[in-house]
C-alpha cells in the first residue's frame, strides 16, 4: 500500500467523489454510494460559475441529486438481490447532511438499510477521491462486505479513481467500466467497456466494480417503496470511528473556467485554408 | 424540435435515448418543493422524473396524433399512480390529497392533457373504494389501480352540464337489473375506458332521485358516440356515452339510491383539487419555458431579460404561481382532514388556480412572440390544455355559486 505524496498542481477541481458499493454475494451485498454531486446537467439551465476568489465552483443552491452512475450502480445491486444472489444492500454517502436524502433514494429504489458517514464544511470541500477510497475500504472490512459496485466516476469532477484506488487499498480484484456483470458462484463475470470493445473477466471475490452506462436502466422508485424506505435504517459514522483521516494531500491552486471560444474564420478556397492551418503550426 | 424545458441529456447519456435526467432547474422562489416534507419531496422526485422521461418526449405527438398513452399510463401505475389516494388493500397507494396535488402538479410539467386523464381515472377508483362494498372494491380497484382497466366518469348531459341535477338518463328497476335509457356527453376516456361511473336517476326530480351505477364496456346496449374534436386534451379521446335499454346489475351500484349525487359531489371536491394541481403543473413549466426565452431572444440589441417590463410581467407571473399553489395546497389539506370548509375551499382553488394559471401560460405565450404560436414550442400545448380547466369539473362560474352559497349560509 503506497500513500500519494503531497502533489500541487492546477486543476478544475470540482469536488471529487466517486460512488461506491460493497456486498456479499453469499451473506450480504451492499451497494454504497456517495453523492456530493454539482448537478451538471444543469449546465443546459444554471451557468456553473467559479467561485470570486477562485478556489473552487459556486454549490449553494444548486441542486444536488445521485450521480447517475451510482444510479446505475444501485439498481444492479437491487437486481442481484431480487434474484437472491445477495441477502443485503448497503447505500453509503459521504457527505454533510444532505446526503441522506440520496441515501434515502436509494432505499427507496430497494436497498436495505443505509450508512451516512459524516463529512462536512472544509473537510467536505477537501474530500477526494483517496479519502473517500480509505474510508469505503474501512467499511468493507468492518460490514464484511465481499462486492463493492459504485458508478465508474462523478459526473462533476469525472476522477474515476475511487473504485480502484478502493480496490487498491483492499487488495481485491477489480472489474471497472462493467457493461455486464454476472456472479457465478464465488466468481463474477465482468463485461467491460473498454477503448478497443468489450473485455470479458472472471475475477474472484471480493471485487470491485464499477458501473458503465449501459450495465442497466435504474427504474423508478414507486410510491409504496418511497413509504417503506422511511421505516428502513440509516446509521451516521464519522471518518474518525473508521480510523480515517479525510486530511487532504492536495491543494488547489486555481480553479478557471474555460477559455473563451474564439471567432471562427472563413476562407475562400483550399489552398487559403491550408495556409492558415500552416500560420497557425497545425500542418 | 419541441423545446421541452425538463427533458435534459448531457453528453454521458447520449446513447442511451431513455435516460434523461429530471430535475426543476432551481428556480428557488417558485420551486414547488418548498415546503414540503422529505417523503412528499420523495414522490415529487418520481413524479418530475416520468414526467421528464416518460411524457414530456411524446406530449407533442400524443397531441397531434391523438394518442391514448396506454403504455406509458400503465407504467405510471406500476409507480403507483393509478389510485394514489385509493386504500392499499385493493391495490391502491393510500397516500393523501396534499400527496397527490403535488404528484399532479409535478406529471403535468410532463403532459396535462394525460395526467389529467389520470386525475380522472383516479377519482373514480376512489369512488368506488369509499362508496362501493367489499364486492365492489374488490372487483373494480385491483385492476383499476394497475390500470389494466380504465375508468371515466359521466355525469354530464346533453341537457344538463352545470345544472346536473337535472339529469335525464333513466334507470328503471327491473328484478336485479336497472335499464338504463339516456345519453352522456363529453366523457373524458369514452369508448377507450372499461368502467364507467354513471349517474343516472332512479327516483324523482332534482339530486335525490340519482344514483351512482357502475358500468363495464361491453354491456349490451352500451355504445358510444363520434370522438370529439377538441382543441386540446388531445392525448384522450372525448365520446358521447349512449345507453339503449342497457341492463346494468344491481350489484353494481355504489352506495343506497338516491346518494348517487353526494357521492359524485364528492368525487368532484378531489377532482377540482387534482385539476388545478395539473394547471399548477402547466404554469410552472410555462414560467421556466418563458424565463429561458427571455434570456435568449435579443431584441433592440439586448435580449428580453433587460426589459423592465417583461422582467415585471415574469415576476407577477411567479408570484401568482406561488400563490395558486399554496391555495391548492390549504385546500387539499381541508380535504383530507374532513373540515367543514373543505368544499368551499376546494371551489375557490379550482376557481382561482384554473383562472390564474391559464393566464400565466398564456402571458408565457406571448412572451415568446410568435414563436409561442408554433407548435414546435411546448408553451401552446400547455395553453391549449389547460384551457378546459376553466370548463370541467364544474366550471368556474358554478364554484362561485358554491362559495357565495357557503358565504351566505348559516351552517
Amino acid at each position: 500500500m503506497h500513500r500519494s505524496s503531497e502533489v500541487k498542481h492546477v486543476a478544475s477541481y470540482l469536488n471529487t467523489r466517486g460512488c461506491e458499493c460493497f456486498g456479499q454475494p453469499c451473506e450480504s451485498h451492499c451497494p454504497v454510494l456517495t453523492d456530493r454531486t454539482i448537478h451538471v446537467q444543469l449546465k443546459t439551465f444554471i451557468k456553473i460559475r467559479v467561485k470570486p476568489d477562485r478556489t473552487g465552483v459556486v454549490t449553494d443552491g444548486v441542486k444536488h441529486s445521485m450521480n447517475p452512475f451510482c444510479e446505475i450502480a444501485v439498481e444492479e445491486a437491487i437486481k442481484l438481490k431480487e434474484k437472491k444472489l445477495v441477502k443485503e444492500v448497503v447505500a453509503v454517502s459521504c457527505g454533510p447532511q444532505q446526503v441522506q436524502e440520496t441515501i434515502r433514494t436509494a432505499l427507496a429504489m430497494g436497498a436495505d438499510r443505509g450508512i451516512h458517514v459524516e463529512v462536512s464544511g472544509k473537510d467536505y470541500e477537501t474530500l477526494g477521491p483517496l479519502q473517500v477510497s480509505k474510508i469505503f475500504a474501512a467499511l468493507a472490512k468492518k460490514e464484511q462486505a465481499d462486492l463493492i459496485i459504485l458508478g465508474k466516476q462523478a459526473i462533476d469532477d469525472d476522477c474515476n479513481q475511487t473504485g480502484q484506488i478502493t480496490a487498491a487499498l483492499l487488495d481485491w480484484p477489480q472489474g471497472t467500466f462493467a457493461s455486464e456483470m454476472t456472479l457465478e458462484a464465488d466468481k463474477l463475470k465482468v463485461v467491460r467497456e473498454v477503448d478497443g470493445g468489450l473485455e470479458t473477466i472472471k475475477i474472484n471475490l471480493p471485487a470491485v466494480v464499477t458501473a458503465d452506462l449501459r450495465l442497466n436502466t435504474p427504474r423508478y422508485a414507486t410510491l409504496p417503496n418511497i413509504m417503506k424506505a422511511k421505516k428502513k435504517k440509516i446509521a451516521n459514522v464519522k471518518p474518525a470511528d473508521l480510523g480515517v483521516d479525510v486530511c487532504s494531500r492536495l491543494e488547489v491552486l486555481k480553479v478557471d473556467e474555460p477559455p473563451q471560444r474564439q471567432a471562427g474564420v472563413k476562407v475562400e478556397t483550399v489552398d487559403d485554408l491550408v495556409g492558415k492551418l500552416k500560420e497557425a503550426g497545425r500542418v | 424540435m419541441l423545446t421541452c424545458f425538463n427533458v435534459q441529456e448531457t453528453h454521458y447519456f447520449s446513447n442511451t435515448v431513455h435516460y434523461c435526467r429530471s430535475s426543476m432547474p432551481r428556480l428557488s422562489q417558485t420551486h414547488p418543493s418548498i415546503g414540503l416534507t422529505d417523503e412528499q419531496k420523495d414522490f415529487q422526485k418520481v413524479a418530475f422524473d416520468f414526467a421528464a422521461n416518460e411524457m414530456a418526449p411524446h406530449m407533442a405527438e400524443w397531441d397531434l396524433k391523438e394518442i391514448f398513452p396506454v403504455e406509458a399510463m400503465r407504467k405510471a401505475a406500476q409507480l403507483g399512480f393509478g389510485g394514489i389516494y385509493v386504500n392499499p388493500d385493493v391495490g391502491g397507494s393510500g397516500l393523501s390529497r396534499l400527496d397527490t396535488s403535488i404528484i399532479f402538479e409535478a406529471l403535468s410539467t410532463g403532459c396535462v392533457s394525460t395526467t389529467a386523464y389520470i386525475s380522472i381515472h383516479n377519482m373514480c377508483a376512489w369512488m368506488i373504494d369509499t362508496f362501493g362494498n367489499n364486492e365492489q372494491r374488490e372487483k373494480f380497484c385491483p385492476d383499476l389501480c394497475a390500470m389494466q382497466k380504465f375508468a371515466s366518469y359521466c355525469l354530464t348531459e346533453p341537457g344538463s352540464g352545470s345544472d346536473a341535477a337535472s339529469l335525464l338518463t333513466s334507470a328503471t328497476l327491473q328484478g336485479d337489473h336497472y335499464i338504463l335509457n339516456g345519453s352522456k356527453a363529453f366523457i373524458s376516456g369514452g369508448g377507450d375506458t372499461d368502467v364507467y361511473v354513471v349517474m343516472c336517476r332512479t327516483g324523482g326530480k332534482g339530486p335525490k332521485g340519482i344514483s351512482c351505477l357502475v358500468v363495464e364496456k361491453g354491456t349490451p346496449g352500451l355504445s358510444f358516440g363520434k370522438k370529439e374534436k377538441k382543441v386540446g386534451w388531445n392525448s384522450q379521446p372525448t365520446r358521447a356515452v349512449i345507453f339503449e335499454d342497457c341492463a346494468v346489475p344491481v350489484i353494481n351500484r355504489l352506495g343506497a339510491e338516491g346518494e348517487g349525487f353526494s357521492i359524485a359531489m364528492k368525487g368532484l371536491n378531489g377532482g377540482r383539487i387534482n385539476i388545478a394541481s395539473c394547471s399548477l403543473g402547466a404554469a410552472h413549466a410555462s414560467v421556466l419555458l418563458a424565463r429561458d426565452h427571455m434570456c435568449v431572444r435579443k431584441q433592440f440589441g439586448e435580449t428580453l431579460s433587460n426589459s423592465q417590463f417583461l422582467q415585471f410581467k415574469l415576476a407577477e407571473m411567479a408570484t401568482k404561481l406561488v400563490a395558486s399553489r399554496l391555495l391548492v395546497r390549504q385546500a387539499a389539506v381541508a380535504l383530507q382532514e374532513g373540515r367543514p370548509e373543505a368544499v368551499s375551499l376546494c371551489s375557490m382553488a379550482k376557481l382561482f388556480v384554473t383562472d390564474e394559471c391559464f393566464s400565466i401560460c398564456n402571458q408565457a405565450l406571448q412572451i415568446h412572440g410568435g414563436y409561442g404560436y408554433l407548435k414546435d414550442y411546448a408553451v401552446q400545448q400547455y395553453v391549449r390544455d389547460i384551457r378546459v380547466h376553466q370548463i370541467l369539473e364544474g366550471t368556474n362560474e358554478v364554484m362561485r355559486m358554491i362559495i357565495a352559497r357557503s358565504l351566505l349560509t348559516e351552517s
